[in-house]
């Protein structure tokens, strides 16, 4: 149009502001309406003596000081904490592998991607019921092997409480590292061929190229992934209700469905918030100091 | 396309006459077995045979997922046209918040008070004046049930309380038979456990310690034999254990794969559904204790509030229904329950239906669940604790105990 070919720059560039607000106000009124006052509202219930329904019959600490005394929840965190650390660690291992697979230009490429991605589009509960069957010691996996003459075989994780969070971590890594291939091969196809090339040049071989020169510059993917994996670790609920329950014992309890069954079935809305809170803190520890370095910091100088 | 097509009925029936509109009456529950699901199939016929309001069925597994879904349900403003919870405390706050539709219209109308029986059934319902929930049977948690030609091949008579129960099952295991078929879901362990509770002590000292909360009760030398008995069961059980529903565990009875399951009178139906006779190819043992005790729990639904009026006119149908003395009578045939009326049709009850009727008339023998005295939060933490030392034997009875004992000084 004539007119905005006269406009000044400045004022474009306000012109252009305004309506990045406008575009982005939707998401900001929901971040801050549901992320912060929900949020804000969980901790202070977490102070209050709510049962089914929240209240505001403040005792102070109590909620927490009940919370680290519930061995429950003392076992839930450690879960989350093993469970977590093997997780992310094994998914970005075997994505990895998955993806320098791929990337080998073998046949029916496309094939294999559906195959290796197919287990992310199930649901968790799906899953974790699949799982759950095949590791049932008198009909899955145990008891077809046992039936083919190799009699001593033991396949059953999820029937002994020392293993069980291993069960759950199998069906986790084989829903999840089909993800973690994607983006791996994304970032993979995206690496110079001259890279390639330089290296076959110099001799060096196959695997120490990937290693030690593709690996360090798929940096960025690497933290995608990490962080993909981690919402998937912090928030991991479904995948348990359907395979194990928890069970056997507390063996597989974490920290979301402590949170979940004492908002609901146990109303118990004020250690269920506690409970919740202190899930957020770690959370806080890690983007706080990212948020100081990212935006605080660099106005100092 | 159901729910459209629906919609269209319901539309079109509005347009015609303003008299005869019809509700959907969503109903969420837990009764997802074989036997469970003849048995509500009842109610639903029975329900839409009435009218042109439909019951729309929820089935949702275990109880305390199907209790969760309700809760969130109502809390977040899309309530169900009814929902199922136990005859117990585990919806007291929705009634405080009036939450719960008011049944109290149809129950003068009809008389529950007059022929619900025994009064704790109904009790549970009442507050301030209003009824909020109709219970629709009697549940009795305490049997052992048996597999006689188990028994008979494993040369042992059936066990009429825990110490001969102890003294048969290695005898069972050398016969190559599973002594206790076992559900290891925590809901499981804590019946199994109240089951020895009330096995090892009596009724004094069940009231003592659930009623009146004593802290003396818990941390009592007769609570240690609880404990230790039911530790003692942990061996007698098979390894595929850990998570298996209890009608899978049922199954195994049934089968001749196990020789016994404590569970409710509701494994009755699942008898009946493999088409067992009583008394003949298994038995039903009240207890095991030396002087047979029921408690007398049951199943209720709660209608929440709405401002539907169509629906609330299908709600007090549907509780009225839910009563009826033909209602009753089917439904709690199919069940394995006992009806929460006595004048009803009991015909064709079997001999184990017979056994829990006579213990019904019997005062001494009825007792009131642990939950109707303690709230969800509490029972839930027992459930925690008995769960950790099923799962883990290396947890002492000492610390069981004294978890045990701290949990019940902290019970409101």
């Amino acid at each position: 149009m004539a007119t905005s070919a006269k406009m000044s720059t400045p004022r474009r560039a306000k012109h252009v502001q305004i309506s990045s607000l406008l575009a982005s106000a939707p998401m900001a009124i929901v971040a801050i309406g549901v992320f912060v006052v929900c949020v804000g509202y969980s901790v202070v219930l977490s102070f209050t003596k709510s049962r089914l329904f929240p209240n505001f019959n403040w005792v102070g600490l109590d909620q927490y000081e009940r919370l680290w005394g519930t061995s429950r929840w003392v076992v839930s965190v450690e879960n989350l904490l093993v469970y977590g650390v093997l997780f992310i660690a094994l998914c970005l291992i075997s994505g990895f592998f998955m993806a320098v697979f791929l990337d080998q230009k073998v046949r029916f490429e496309s094939g294999f991607r559906t195959l290796f991605l197919y287990p992310y589009a199930m649901s968790l509960v799906v899953t974790g019921l699949v799982w759950q069957w095949m590791m049932e010691p008198s009909l899955g996996i145990q008891n077809v092997v046992q039936r083919m003459g190799w009699e001593s075989f033991e396949f059953a994780p999820l029937v002994s409480s020392e293993y069980a969070i291993y069960g759950v971590l199998i069906a986790a890594v084989w829903q999840s590292s089909g993800l973690v291939m994607a983006l791996m091969l994304a970032g993979l196809r995206g690496i110079d061929g001259e890279i390639w090339k330089a290296s076959r040049v110099d001799g060096i071989p196959t695997w120490k190229t990937y290693l030690f020169i593709v690996l360090p510059m798929m940096r960025p993917v690497m933290i995608t992934s990490v962080v993909l994996l981690a919402v998937g670790v912090v928030r991991v609920y479904d995948l348990i209700v359907a395979q194990t329950g928890g069970g056997p014992g507390m063996s597989t309890e974490m920290p979301a469905k402590f949170v979940i069954d004492h908002i609901t079935a146990r109303g118990n809305v004020g250690l269920g918030m506690a409970a919740a809170t202190m899930m957020l803190l770690p959370v806080l520890l890690v983007i706080g100091p990212w948020i100081y370095r990212e935006y605080v910091r660099p106005t100092k100088h | 396309m159901m729910g459209k097509k629906l919609f269209t009925a319901t539309l079109g029936a509005g347009v015609m006459s303003f008299s005869v509109q019809a509700a959907d009456l969503e109903v969420i529950h837990w009764w997802t077995s074989g036997g469970e699901q003849k048995a509500v199939t009842v109610l639903a016929e029975e329900f839409n045979k009435l009218g042109k309001d439909k019951w729309i069925d929820t089935a949702v597994a275990l109880g305390e997922n199907a209790r969760s879904l309700t809760m969130q349900r109502i809390l977040g403003g899309d309530a169900p046209g009814a929902a199922q919870f136990n005859t117990s405390r585990q919806f007291e706050e929705l009634i405080e918040e009036g939450l719960l539709l008011d049944l109290s219209p149809v129950a003068e109308k009809e008389g529950w008070t007059d022929f619900i029986r025994p009064s704790s059934i109904l009790n549970p319902c009442m507050k301030d004046g209003g009824i909020y929930c109709v219970p629709v049977n009697i549940h009795s948690a305490q049997w052992l049930w048996t597999n006689k030609q188990v028994f008979a091949d494993s040369g042992v008579k059936e066990p009429h309380t825990w110490e001969e129960f102890l003294a048969a099952a290695p005898k069972i295991q050398a016969a190559g038979y599973i002594p206790l078929a076992f559900g290891g879901q925590g809901w499981q362990e804590r019946h199994v456990f109240d089951v020895v509770l009330i096995g090892v002590t009596d009724e004094a000292f069940w009231n003592r310690l659930w009623k009146e909360k004593s802290v003396d009760a818990a941390g009592s030398e007769q609570m240690r034999k609880v404990f230790e008995t039911f530790g003692a069961l942990r061996q007698f059980t098979d390894t595929g254990a850990p998570g298996r529903n209890w009608n899978d565990a049922t199954n195994m009875v049934i089968t001749g794969k196990a020789a016994a399951q404590v569970m409710g009178d509701w494994a009755r139906g699942e008898f009946a559904a493999a088409g067992k006779v009583a008394e003949v190819d298994y038995g039903c043992i009240p207890g095991p204790s030396q002087r047979p005790y029921l408690t007398l729990g049951g199943d209720a639904f709660i209608f929440p509030k709405s401002s539907d009026k169509s629906l609330e006119a299908a709600q007090m149908k549907l509780a009225s229904m839910m009563l009826s003395p033909v209602i009753q009578a089917k439904f709690n045939n199919t069940k394995g329950s006992l009806p929460v009326r006595a004048d009803v049709d009991l015909t064709v009850a079997d001999a184990c239906m017979k056994k829990g009727l006579a213990l019904l008339d019997d005062p001494k023998a009825s007792i009131t669940p642990a939950n109707a005295y303690i709230t969800e939060d509490t029972n839930g933490q027992i459930q925690d604790l008995v769960s950790t030392f099923w799962n883990e034997p290396s947890m002492s009875v000492d610390s069981a105990l004294s978890v045990f004992k701290g949990i019940i000084e902290d019970a409101e």
